[in-house]
């Protein structure tokens, strides 16, 4: 069974459509998006209402999920910076994770043959 | 509901012993269809201020206290109304001198609205139930008002019990003291639209309620922020529009005052929003919506009782005034004295009310409103002090009352929701529902299954 390998991108939410294409463009089709909060070297912001003020600490972002193995994870996680790097912090993390195995539930089906197109 | 038919039985006691004194109208006046027609749009105006209020404190409440927020605005238009046609009515506009407590409380003979149908209010050309509905608006949004300063922690039961005994033990001697031909009256006291009666008597016990009630869990340390401010500007926006029902239809005809008193009350509602907003623009960097639908209840709070007996530029400086100091009372005195009033009842009804009684006393005009006096700015002192007095009385009645109120209620039933109660939100605990569903809900519909299986 050839390797499965899970990519976790968290990012702008602003980002998503571009990394959506990008991601596209290689080979990656399927994916999760969730909207998260979070916080790492980016300080949040000030919000004030009427006149108090608040300190909000966890920022918007968004995570896309995805497994691929055919598509090289080099490839992916250069792309993916490519598109994502503005040099400011913010920008994100990426991870990567080996993954045991995989189902399709509509078949049954197991493996690298659950997460690939063709076998549908 | 004990105390409730306790008021009926000594209610209808004192109806045996005191006797109702028949008017004797000395010119017969004739009842005027526009007065009248303005007078109903109005108590329409003024009633859509209630639930314009429920949105606009509704969307300053985190989301899982929205439900029980509105619903305390909400369930006064029912329960007040009720208790104004009952009993509220009488006591505030019953007669003076034959009165439960003269000076205080008036007549209790037209308890149930006795002998109002087929009469025209004294002074005026509109039927005497016109002038009922239109106040009828007015007691419920009053204690409405009084609702944002405990928002978020306390218990329905415990809410409706004080809102009915306020109504009755402070509103309704309150609007007489003033309105009804009460003491303050005679002193000569001004409250056009209800500065004093509504705005000064809601804030203060606002405070003194929200200051008994305690602080919400996590006020001062956690963010608890407004939850939906598109809510709160529609709000607003029915409030300011229904304000013009409150003050030109107090004119209690459709006239040159009524008039006065709706550009006086556009003039000082803009005027605020302005200066609430560049406040705090100045003060802390960025103008909000929230600030400017603030500003707008600020000025429309301020010129309340000024509106029908000052000029349109002396009500440019009231709200102008009137936006600063309810901004000052809200982002900096509240946080120094450190009391959790959540909606800020008391600093923009409260504080708003203060100087909008006080401003009476300076720009009133007897150029604008010949009923009216002429305030320090046109050369007479006696109105001021006069304002001064009652602005006194308001706030002894409302914060002495509202205390001996809520020990009262306190000690029929808790006020304030426990820990985790207060953790859940309101809207589950007390009324078993919630304002946003989400898509995604375990568990199972209870009853429901059966009746399905017997329509099968």
């Amino acid at each position: 069974m050839a390797k499965m390998t899970k990519i976790e991108i968290i990012t702008r939410t602003n980002k998503l459509e571009e990394l959506k294409t990008a991601l596209n463009s290689i080979g990656v089709e399927g994916m999760t998006v969730s909207q998260v909060y979070g916080c790492g070297l980016q300080k949040g912001h000030k919000e004030v209402y009427r006149g108090r003020e608040y300190s909000i600490n966890l920022v918007p972002k968004i995570k896309l999920e995805t497994v691929v193995c055919d598509v090289p994870v080099e490839q992916l996680l250069s792309v993916a910076q490519k598109v994502l790097c503005t040099g400011q912090v913010g920008d994100g993390k990426i991870f990567v994770y080996d993954v045991e195995n995989a189902m399709r539930i509509r078949t049954g089906t197991q493996g690298t043959k659950a997460i690939t197109d063709d076998e549908a | 509901m004990k105390k409730l038919w306790s008021v009926f039985l000594s209610t209808f006691m004192l109806m045996v012993v005191t006797t109702p004194i028949a008017f004797a109208a000395t010119d017969a006046p004739k009842i005027d269809s526009g007065d009248t027609a303005w007078v109903l749009v109005s108590a329409a105006l003024v009633f859509i201020m209630t639930p314009g209020l429920g949105f606009f404190y509704g969307g300053m409440v985190r989301s899982k206290n929205v439900l029980t927020t509105i619903m305390h605005s909400f369930f006064i238009v029912g329960m007040i109304s009720v208790e104004w046609f009952i009993l509220g009515y009488t006591m505030a506009f019953g007669d003076d001198a034959t009165g439960v407590i003269p000076g205080i409380i008036g007549s209790l003979d037209k308890i149930g609205l006795a002998g109002t149908a087929g009469q025209i209010w004294t002074g005026t050309s509109i039927p005497e139930l016109a002038f009922v509905a239109f106040q009828c608006m007015f007691a419920v949004i009053t204690p409405a008002l009084i609702t944002g300063a405990f928002a978020e922690r306390v218990r329905f039961k415990a809410y409706a019990l004080f809102v009915l005994l306020w109504a009755i033990f402070i509103y309704n001697p309150m609007a007489h003291m003033v309105w009804g031909g009460g003491k303050l009256f005679e002193l000569g006291a001004l409250d056009f639209a209800g500065g004093l009666v509504i705005h000064i008597l809601s804030g203060v016990s606002g405070l003194v309620i929200c200051i008994l009630v305690g602080k919400r869990k996590g006020y001062g340390k956690l963010p608890i922020l407004p939850h939906h401010l598109p809510m709160t500007v529609l709000g607003a926006t029915l409030l300011w529009f229904g304000w013009f029902g409150f003050n030109a239809g107090s004119a209690l005809g459709a006239n040159e005052l009524a008039a006065n008193a709706l550009i006086t009350t556009q003039a000082a509602a803009a005027m605020a929003t302005v200066s609430w907003v560049v406040c705090e623009w100045l003060h802390n960097g960025k103008p909000t919506i929230l600030g400017a639908a603030s500003g707008c209840i600020a000025g429309l709070v301020a010129i309340t009782p000024a509106a029908g007996f000052v000029a349109p530029m002396p009500a440019v400086i009231i709200g102008i005034i009137g936006g600063a100091v309810c901004y000052f009372a809200v982002a900096i005195m509240k946080a120094k004295l450190g009391y959790d009033d959540a909606l800020d009842a008391f600093g923009v009804h409260g504080i708003g009310g203060t100087w909008g009684a006080i401003a009476t006393g300076l720009w009133a005009s007897t150029a604008v409103n010949s009923a009216g006096a002429n305030g320090l700015f046109y050369g007479d002192s006696t109105l001021l002090v006069a304002q001064i007095i009652s602005i006194i009385v308001a706030y002894l009645l409302g914060g002495i009352g509202s205390f001996v109120l809520f020990k009262v209620v306190n000690a029929i039933t808790p006020f304030r929701a426990d820990e985790a109660e207060e953790i859940s939100g309101l809207d589950i605990v007390e009324h078993g529902e919630r304002g946003y569903s989400q898509s995604i809900m375990t568990g199972e519909s209870l009853g429901i299954q059966e009746d399905i299986t017997k329509i099968n």
